[in-house]
């Protein structure tokens, strides 16, 4: 699927970098003919920092998962984020640690049974997309493993994507955590509980798509709820606005989640903005416009001279 | 002004003169002392300087904590150090005559201002009785001046308030210092004038009038029976200037990328002492200069690594708790071989240690503070002025042998500032940079075979696309390999290519004897207190010999020989003996050390007096070679 969507970009495939850290996913770079860094626990975000810094003509996409990226790399996920960098950050959370064998991880359920947790997960779990909308992320993204065809359309936003993508695709692990995600894409209830997003059409679902996400009240007291269609106030029906910068739409979406609400998929914000890298080009244009190209005879020469004959 | 013809003081010629200016950390005594140390440079003296002041936050005035201080070593001759004892002590306040006096060579000459003694002065410092009359001041040379009245009389033509009045009275008393050392006003008055430009031009002509009148006053009391003259030194010939090794290493990596034509990424995150760096460099961002500021330190050195493999120069500075952070991703540059340099500028530690002070305990950290067995190279500027070299010299070899190379740099060595011949640019050799660009023959882990360097294969070329990482190569190939004896041959190999650096380093220099009695052997910060020392043993006829290491890892060729030459081998060190404990298991040499570990640089008498213990009485051997 990745050539694909590297073809559809028009880049070749020398143009084109996977960075990743430790775990699954992070085998992901000796999967591809493009270059690669397969790096440490949790630091692949930081070592695209200085690739695309370096080189901006590149396409760097960052692999990780729910343990690297939002556990042990937490921090840099967060950084990379609101910088704004020119990478897409695919996040693969099966929500359990599967490299070393099955211990809980940051997105595991509150109570999970794991080998590291016989009695049961003693912290809530992170929810990725509210994390990145907290660190300002212009893309924000959800997809999963087995519908090839929505994951491909998701990935192909990101890459066009001008700055971060972060991108979350839910993933079975079929030895430590198998039927991760079933309780959502089986057949049966899939349309129940998968909520897929499409920019500017009201935020409907169900099997003939019959239920709508509703907001009650107004202002700080605004939430989201669910309705059948034929009940909803046609005001309160939410329509999906992948653009707007209000945080507070981008972050109640990214919250609702099973068994109270279907689970949001698709593109929850696009915003554009200047990416890291531009903005450092910028002010390295605007500074020798200023004072011209710097010159190091001039700086070693700068302060309190003297000669000695 | 011109100086008073010698008339009835005569001239009295000394070698050098050691002088520190003291007083509230609010009185100027930083300008004063630099303002001073820029004459003598001019006047062609070798020069060493010591600013010290409070801690970051200042304290009250007139208190002890809130004293400042700056030392200058002024002399004809070559110097390496701002000297362990002033000679003379300017004291604005009683509190800076309070915690300099003790300093004091035996003698020495103090000048006070009388002004500020009064019970007001001395509650604020805590004294209880008037060190004028105590019996404190017996055995030393004391001339106590109205310098605050004196200041206030000589500005008044200006119209300033008394309080900006009164901030002048550090350039009466550089005045007096002027007149005492033989100095014209000249060079100070256009210093001034530069320093508070047009803009405070009332404040430059206040200055001006209370140096003049400062050293009018001295003039016409006759403040001492002579006058000093300190002659100029035999120094190369150039242009010079003072820095600070955290500003010479920074320009050395500038100059570094030139001499390369390869941009200068560099990430870092704030630590004391290396923040300096990242200041400076964060200036330059019109040289293409990418400085940036990373969430931490491990990022810092993630960003320098993705750097580098995207074909620029990484570079990260920290100091030792950084470098703990940042160890598991240098050693992923170890592994991927790509060229990186990690400046650590030392501190005190364990853990946060001593944030502000300088020690040399991370070399151990340097050479094995990796999982695993994770050779790479690690150099050690001497001075100030040697950041910039090896700055340079960090690079080179980063580039050339696809290794990651640490540079341990100090506290002392990255605040203290030091004179600097300013290198002439044409004359520094270019560094190649050799991107592999054939796909025919390309393998990533194909070593060159002489250096045994990979190939630096950036993204974006056709044909090399491959993927490195963390995981053991296969030897050649780069593909990930579990296999027992390609892993001992790769073990192997990244530690033979490091050691083949030795081919191509300078032999360690020895200053003195070529062989003999006893070689002193030190490194980084170190250099200027034991060459200090040794020259004034060696004058003295005993038969020492000192030499400095620039290069750690790999060790000069001919260390082995020169260390077989002498009889006995003395290591200074402010640790607890790390280069010694290297050195023993390499050269299975019975390896003396002195140890300084109190976060502060050895006093050249320290060292003397070691080096005279380990001499043969009455030891006056001359060289056997």
């Amino acid at each position: 699927m990745m050539p694909q969507i590297c073809a559809e970009n028009g880049l070749a495939r020398e143009d084109i970098v996977f960075v990743s850290g430790i775990g699954c996913s992070s085998r992901f770079p000796y999967y591809m003919n493009t270059y690669g860094f397969h790096t440490i626990h949790g630091r692949a975000p930081t070592v695209a920092l200085g690739l695309k810094i370096a080189r901006p003509d590149l396409q760097v996409w960052v692999i990780t998962g729910d343990g690297d990226g939002l556990s042990i790399g937490g921090n840099h996920l967060i950084h990379t984020l609101r910088r704004n960098l020119d990478v897409k950050i695919l996040l693969f959370n099966n929500r359990i640690y599967g490299l070393t064998k099955g211990q809980y991880s940051p997105t595991s359920e509150f109570g999970k049974r794991t080998k590291s947790s016989p009695l049961g997960v003693i912290a809530q779990p992170v929810n990725p997309l509210s994390l990145a909308c907290a660190s300002r992320a212009t893309f924000i993204a959800r997809t999963i493993d087995k519908d090839t065809k929505h994951l491909q359309e998701v990935l192909l936003r990101a890459a066009r994507h001008r700055g971060s993508a972060f991108v979350e695709i839910y993933q079975n692990c079929n030895i430590f955590n198998d039927f991760a995600f079933d309780h959502l894409t089986d057949r049966k209830v899939r349309n129940e509980r998968l909520l897929y997003l499409e920019h500017g059409r009201p935020l409907t679902f169900g099997a003939d798509a019959e239920k709508v996400i509703v907001t009650t009240g107004r202002g700080a007291t605004s939430h989201f709820g669910v309705a059948t269609r034929s009940e909803a106030i046609e005001e309160d029906i939410v329509v999906h606005d992948e653009a707007t910068g209000n945080d507070a739409y981008t972050y109640a979406l990214s919250g609702i989640d099973h068994p109270e609400f279907p689970v949001p998929m698709g593109v929850l914000r696009a915003l554009e903005g200047p990416t890291y890298e531009e903005q450092l080009a910028g002010q390295i244009e605007e500074v020798q416009r200023r004072k011209g190209p710097g010159s190091l005879e001039t700086l070693m020469h700068s302060g309190e001279v003297w000669t000695v004959d | 002004m011109n100086p008073a013809a010698p008339g009835n003081t005569g001239y009295q010629s000394l070698e050098n003169v050691i002088i520190r200016f003291a007083g509230d950390s609010g009185d100027g005594v930083q300008l004063t002392g630099s303002l001073f140390t820029q004459d003598s440079a001019v006047m062609g003296n070798d020069i060493s300087t010591l600013p010290d002041f409070p801690a970051e936050i200042r304290a009250p005035a007139g208190t002890l904590p809130g004293v400042s201080s700056f030392q200058l070593n002024f002399s004809s001759r070559d110097v390496h150090t701002p000297g362990d004892r002033p000679q003379v002590l300017v004291a604005l306040n009683p509190a800076a005559l309070h915690v300099h006096l003790a300093d004091l060579v035996p003698g020495g000459l103090v000048i006070l201002n009388e002004d500020a003694f009064t019970p007001a002065g001395f509650k604020k410092a805590g004294i209880d009785t008037d060190p004028r009359e105590d019996g404190s001041l017996a055995g030393f040379s004391v001339h106590g001046l109205p310098i605050t009245a004196l200041t206030l009389e000589a500005v008044k033509p200006t119209g300033l308030g008394k309080k900006q009045a009164e901030r002048c009275k550090n350039m009466l008393t550089l005045g007096v210092v002027c007149w005492l050392y033989d100095r014209d006003c000249d060079v100070i008055e256009t210093l001034i004038d530069s320093r508070f430009g047009s803009a405070n031009a009332e404040l430059a002509a206040a200055n001006k009038l209370a140096l003049q009148a400062g050293f009018g006053y001295a003039d016409t009391i006759r403040l001492m029976p002579h006058r000093y003259r300190v002659e100029k030194a035999s120094l190369a010939p150039g242009k010079y200037r003072r820095i600070t090794g955290n500003s010479a290493a920074a320009m050395g990596f500038v100059a570094a990328s030139q001499l390369s034509g390869r941009p200068l990424i560099y990430a870092s995150y704030p630590i004391t002492p290396a923040s300096d760096i990242l200041h400076e460099l964060a200036r330059l961002r019109h040289f293409g200069v990418l400085a940036g500021q990373c969430e931490d330190e491990i990022s810092a050195m993630g960003a320098a690594i993705g750097a580098a493999f995207g074909g620029a120069l990484g570079l990260t500075a920290t100091s030792g708790p950084g470098v703990c952070l940042k160890s598991e991703a240098l050693n992923l540059a170890v592994m991927t071989e790509l060229p990186v340099v990690v400046v650590d500028v030392q501190r005190g530690g364990p853990s946060t240690g001593l944030p502000t002070k300088t020690e040399q305990a991370d070399l151990l950290q340097a050479m094995f503070g990796r999982n695993g067995e994770s050779p790479l190279a690690i150099v050690a500027p001497q001075s100030p002025a040697d950041c910039f070299d090896m700055a340079v010299e960090a690079f080179r070899i980063a580039i050339k042998y696809m290794t990651p190379v640490f540079y341990l740099s100090d506290g002392y060595l990255g605040n203290g500032p030091e004179p600097w011949r300013i290198p002439d640019l044409d004359t520094l050799t270019p560094i190649d940079v050799n991107f592999a660009t054939d796909p025919a023959a390309f393998m990533p882990y194909l070593r060159d075979p002489e250096t045994l360097a990979r190939p630096w294969a950036i993204p974006g070329t056709p044909g090399l696309e491959h993927r490195i990482g963390g995981l053991e190569k296969a030897d050649g190939s780069g593909a990930v390999s579990y296999d027992p004896l390609n892993h001992e041959n790769m073990v192997r190999l990244r530690a033979e290519k490091i050691e083949r650096i030795a081919d191509d380093i300078p032999e360690l220099e020895v200053l003195g004897p070529q062989a003999g009695e006893l070689l002193v052997l030190g490194w980084g910060s170190t250099y200027g207190a034991i060459r200090t020392a040794v020259e004034d043993l060696q004058q003295e006829g005993a038969s020492v010999a000192s030499a400095h290491l620039r290069y750690l890892n790999p060790l000069p060729r001919n260390l082995g020989a020169v260390l077989d030459r002498f009889d006995k081998i003395l290591v200074p060190e402010m640790n607890s003996g790390q280069l010694r404990l290297l050195l023993r298991a390499r050269f299975l040499k019975d390896i003396a050390g002195q140890n300084k570990i109190q976060g502060q640089p050895f006093k050249t008498s320290e060292i003397s007096e070691r080096v005279r213990s380990m001499l043969s009485p009455g030891s006056t051997r001359r060289a056997r070679a």
